[in-house]
This record gives C-alpha cells, sequence and structure tokens, in this order.
C-alpha cells in the first residue's frame, strides 16, 4: 500500500489556485521529495494531505485512509513538521516532547523514556532541560521535527525543513531527516533546494503553481535538465579547437563553444567532483593557457527554466542554491 | 494509479467527552506551566488591575459623590474589579495570536486530539489566571479601605457572576484571536472595543447623570447589569432582576462564541 497518495487535488483561494490538480503516490518507507519555488503550492498540499485544510476538490490518502472523511484517524498515523519551529518557547526540550506524549495519552514512563530517546536521537540530551527560547535556530528545528515523531508516525511531513538555517546547520539536519529515511519512515519532505531533495530524496516531484511539472529520481530529472556543467575561459582563441579535443575525453557529452564568446567552452560533466583536475591537467598537457575553470550545479532556476521554459520567478532570492 | 483505496479498518472518528476533558486538561496545564516563567505577562496582568484601584479611588474618590453611598470606594471597587477581570480576558486573544503565528496552532491541529480542547484549556487557563489577578487586587482594595457590606455567600456570588462573564468575554476573544492575522493586531482589537464598553456604564458613575441617549446605551449595555450585580451583593444591597440578567448573558457569550470559535478553529492555519 502506498503510504501517501493524491488524487486531483485542488485548492482554491478565491482567484488563486494554490493546488490546481495534483496526483502523487509515495511508496512506505521512502523519502520523497515535493520541490518548487515560493507559491508553487507545496505547504497547501502538506496542509491538505495533513486535515489541516480541506481541498476544493480531489482526494488524499494517508495509508489507505481519507484525509477528509476520517480526519482524527490520520492524525493518529502522521508527524507534521511545518515551515515554523513550532515549539513551546518557554518549556524545555524534555517537557516539549513530554507534552506531545501527553496529547497522545502515552502513559508517563513511556512519555519521560520516549523524550530521552528523541533528545539522545537529536543530539539534544545536554540541551534537554534548557527552555527551547535559548536554542539556536537549528536545534529548534531539530526539537520541533523530534515532537513530530513522539508517536512513531508512519508518514512524516517536512515542510522546508532548512529554510533559513546556515549552510553548517543545514548539512547536519540533513544528517538527520537521512537517518529517518533509514529507520523506515516515510518521509514527505517539501524544499525549494535542488541540492536538498538532491541529496535526501529517491523520488522527487517538481511542482509550479499547483501542478506537476516533472517527477522522477534525481538522476532522471538532471538527464532532463542536463546535470552539472563545466565552463572553461581560455586566454587565445586559436587554442579553441585544441582545448575542446583536450576535455572531450572528460566530459559526459558534447563540448559546446559559448555563442557570446570565442574563448569559452562549456560542457556536461559527472557529478560529485573530481573532473575539474582532470580537465586542467589535460588543457596544460595540451599547451593551452586557462583564465577560469568552472563547474555550474543546476539549480531549481535552471530546472524550471528547462521544464516550464520561466524563471522560478516567485523564490526570489531564496531560489539560489547554498 | 495503483491506488489502495481497502480503507477496511478504520478506527474510531469520533471524540469522547473523556478525551475533550483529558485533552483539555493538558493543554491548560501547557499555558499554566509557562506562567511563572513569563513574568512579564505576570507582572502587568497584576499591574494594572492594581493600579487602576489605586488611581480610580484615589482621584476620583474626593470628587465624585454617589446618592446612598458615603464612601465612593465601596460604589467603586466593584466596577473596578469588573472591569479589570474583562480586560483581563483579552490574554486569549493575545495568546491564541501568537500560537497561531508560531505554528503551534498547525501542529496542535495535526494531533488526533479533541480539536476543541485546544480552545476550552486555553479559556480555562485565562480564567484561571485571571482569578489570580482578582485575589490580588482584592488584597489591595481592602488595604485601602474595601469592605464587604453583605453577607461572604453574596460576595462569592458576586466574585462568581464577575469570573463567568469574563470567561463568556474569553471566547469573543478566542474569535478574534482566530479572526486576526498578527498578535498586534489581537492586541488592539482585544481591547478596543472593551474601553466603551466598561466606560459606558455604571461602572464608575450613576448612568442617571448621563445624557438622554447615551443613559439607554448605558443600561442596556450587559456590562453594567454585571457591575450592578456584583456592586449590591458587595454592598448587601437588593440586586433586582440584575444577578439573572448577567448571567443570562454569560451563559449566552459561552454558548454563541464557544460555538463560533471552535467551528472557527476546524478552519484556521497559519
Amino acid at each position: 500500500m502506498s503510504a501517501v497518495v493524491a488524487e486531483g487535488l485542488k485548492k482554491h483561494y478565491g482567484d488563486t489556485r494554490a493546488l490546481d490538480g495534483l496526483d502523487m503516490e509515495v511508496a512506505q518507507g521512502t523519502v520523497y521529495g515535493l520541490l518548487g519555488p515560493n507559491g508553487a503550492g507545496k505547504t497547501t498540499a502538506v496542509k491538505v494531505m495533513t486535515t489541516l485544510v480541506k481541498p476544493t476538490d480531489g482526494r488524499a490518502w494517508i495509508d489507505g485512509i481519507d484525509v477528509a472523511e476520517n480526519p482524527r484517524v490520520v492524525r493518529t498515523r502522521i508527524g507534521l513538521t511545518g515551515q515554523y519551529a513550532a515549539v513551546e518557547e518557554r518549556l524545555t526540550g524534555r517537557e516539549n516532547l513530554e507534552l506531545i506524549g501527553r496529547y497522545f495519552h502515552h502513559a508517563g514512563t513511556e512519555r519521560s523514556a520516549r523524550a530521552i530517546e528523541l533528545l539522545a536521537m537529536f543530539d539534544l540530551t545536554e540541551a534537554g532541560d534548557r527552555v527551547a527560547n535559548t536554542y539556536s535556530g537549528g536545534m529548534r528545528r531539530r526539537l520541533d521535527i523530534a515532537m513530530s515523531l513522539v508517536a512513531r508516525p508512519s508518514v512524516l511531513f517536512l515542510d522546508e525543513p532548512t529554510t533559513g538555517l546556515d549552510p553548517r546547520s543545514r548539512l547536519a539536519m540533513w544528517d538527520f531527516i537521512e537517518r529517518l529515511g533509514d529507520e523506515g519512515t516515510t518521509v514527505l519532505l517539501t524544499t525549494q533546494y535542488l541540492e536538498e531533495a538532491d541529496y535526501l530524496a529517491e523520488q522527487i516531484m517538481v511542482i509550479d503553481r499547483g501542478r506537476k511539472i516533472a517527477e522522477g529520481t534525481s538522476d532522471q530529472l538532471k538527464d532532463q535538465i542536463g546535470g552539472d556543467k563545466v565552463r572553461v575561459t581560455i586566454v587565445k582563441p586559436e587554442n579553441i579547437q585544441r582545448a575542446k579535443e583536450a576535455i572531450a575525453p572528460l566530459c559526459v557529452g558534447t563540448v559546446e563553444q559559448d555563442p557570446q564568446s570565442a574563448l569559452t567552452l562549456t560542457a556536461p560533466i559527472n557529478a560529485g567532483g573530481g573532473v575539474v583536475p582532470g580537465i586542467i591537467r589535460a588543457l596544460d598537457d595540451a599547451g593551452v593557457d586557462v583564465v577560469d575553470v568552472e563547474v555550474r550545479r543546476p539549480t531549481l532556476d535552471d530546472v524550471f527554466l528547462v521544464l516550464t521554459g520561466h524563471a522560478a520567478e516567485a523564490a526570489g532570492g531564496d531560489g539560489e542554491d547554498g | 494509479m495503483a491506488i489502495a483505496r481497502s480503507t477496511a479498518a478504520i478506527g474510531d472518528d469520533v471524540i469522547g467527552l473523556r478525551n475533550v476533558i483529558t485533552d483539555s486538561m493538558t493543554e491548560a496545564g501547557r499555558h499554566l506551566r509557562i506562567l511563572p516563567r513569563n513574568v512579564e505577562l505576570l507582572i502587568f496582568a497584576t499591574i494594572q488591575p492594581v493600579m487602576f484601584v489605586l488611581l480610580f479611588s484615589y482621584i476620583f474618590g474626593g470628587s465624585i459623590q454617589i446618592p446612598g453611598y458615603d464612601d465612593y470606594d465601596q460604589y467603586l471597587m466593584p466596577g473596578i474589579f469588573a472591569q479589570s477581570v474583562v480586560f483581563g480576558s483579552a490574554f486569549t486573544s493575545i495568546g491564541i495570536a501568537e500560537d497561531l503565528s508560531k505554528g503551534l496552532i498547525d501542529r496542535l491541529r495535526s494531533l488526533p486530539i479533541a480539536q476543541s480542547s485546544v480552545l476550552i484549556g486555553r479559556t480555562i487557563s485565562d480564567l484561571l489566571r485571571n482569578i489570580i489577578t482578582f485575589v490580588i487586587m482584592l488584597v489591595v482594595a481592602f488595604l485601602i479601605g474595601f469592605r464587604f457590606e453583605g453577607s461572604l455567600w453574596a460576595a462569592l456570588l458576586a466574585t462568581l457572576l464577575l469570573l463567568f462573564f469574563s470567561y463568556g468575554l474569553s471566547w469573543v476573544q478566542a474569535l478574534i484571536g482566530l479572526s486576526v492575522s498578527s498578535v498586534e493586531a489581537a492586541n488592539s482589537a482585544g481591547f478596543i472595543w472593551m474601553f466603551p464598553m466598561t466606560f459606558v456604564s455604571s461602572a464608575f458613575i450613576d448612568t442617571s447623570t448621563l445624557p438622554g441617549w447615551l443613559q439607554e446605551v448605558a443600561d442596556a449595555n450587559p456590562f453594567t447589569h454585571l457591575t450592578n450585580a456584583a456592586r449590591a451583593l458587595y454592598n448587601g444591597n437588593p440586586v433586582g432582576n440584575s444577578v439573572w440578567l448577567s448571567l443570562a448573558w454569560s451563559v449566552g457569550l459561552v454558548a454563541v462564541f464557544a460555538t463560533l470559535s471552535i467551528r472557527k478553529f476546524n478552519e484556521t492555519s497559519s
């Protein structure tokens, strides 16, 4: 049985179509990424599937249970970590976790045992007895996710879990999320960052204006949009052909000359680094002087440009990858 | 799409009264637990009523004479008590707006709890906080000479009437807190109408001194019934129908606004 299924979900707010016929299917025990710019409908989709918002049309099921017909049963199966770190700031980390246990009517011993377990799992044991308003942004987010896991949900929804975090906390957060996936929890994650979806999600859906525009594994999507590219700028224009021949064996596609510059070549390469030193060496061996070698990873903007023909305009400054 | 629609084993989707009570207690417990940690709030919730007791008594005490009352304090204090517990209800809208802005309402709504318990727990904890405020205010009033002139039972009944009315207004505030978009808005939307409500009434003056139309408004004001009832009971005077009118208003406020707020809550998301 699929952990999450959505069929033709629509949510209209007046003239705004936050969701415009979204279909989705998430296999049990997988990490699924919903990728899109601000305003694409990611949060609305999460809200519909977590019973917070009623869809205008369409249906959704969690573990086969209809979210509109049996919201309370669905709520026993899900964990939600929204965009805000929804922690009670004047309670300690431990108290926050025990509070959730209380809402689930867990016995006292079970509440404290689970709190201890989760504090350890999210590296918060030392901070466990400090009030949450003394926590850093990253710690708050971790506590927030831990709170969603108190009742061992079958499906965990993470709405932009790293938005607003500094790069270091973001990497740490990725580690924690990855571990959840390893433990068999189905995770539905929304993000504006291609890198994040790439790193965490086995299956990715790109959405825009409330609709699916692409779906697949990260490799499949990258094939569609072209993957990583290297951009080489040399000193003398007469060397351009020699440079092309030198780097061609190291690239995974045709080496092309930049239409705007007689000194610049671009070519698709395999992701994961290690190619750049080889390229520099090859150019050096061929006696080509180099000004610059730059690797460009596809960003959400590239995805959008390729898949929709327009930029991810709503994303603004947040759209760039870290 | 291969959809598993075999929704055979579906649990109970109905919430029992026992769950409403348990979950409301958990929710009230959350607020009461952080109350001592929110020192600013405690100070402001306490200072304002005490300040009003002292200001009105010393500023207006000498210049206002009310027929039938030798001492203005005996007339004034029940009005101040009533105003203070009513103002105390504004914390309900602020608290709910705060939970909403922090995403806590979304979190709570995604839990399998009795949804109404979030609001019930909130209003109950606000009522308990209001009782603390009331006790402090009462002590100060006694220090400056206020006395129960009627029976202790009558004084207790007066106190319960005041608290019940403020509880009714807490539900009005709950609806306001759920309807506004920010904590700041909740702060003004929760307070602004309470000034005319409490001043165009018999709380501080004898309404017969007001011009014709204003007097009619003041006499119809539920807050006037509340103040009249409390004042008569604290002073051992005949209550007329003020006690019943005040009770009826409180029951009505709770019934109407609890229904509206809980309905609104089920559609609210930050």
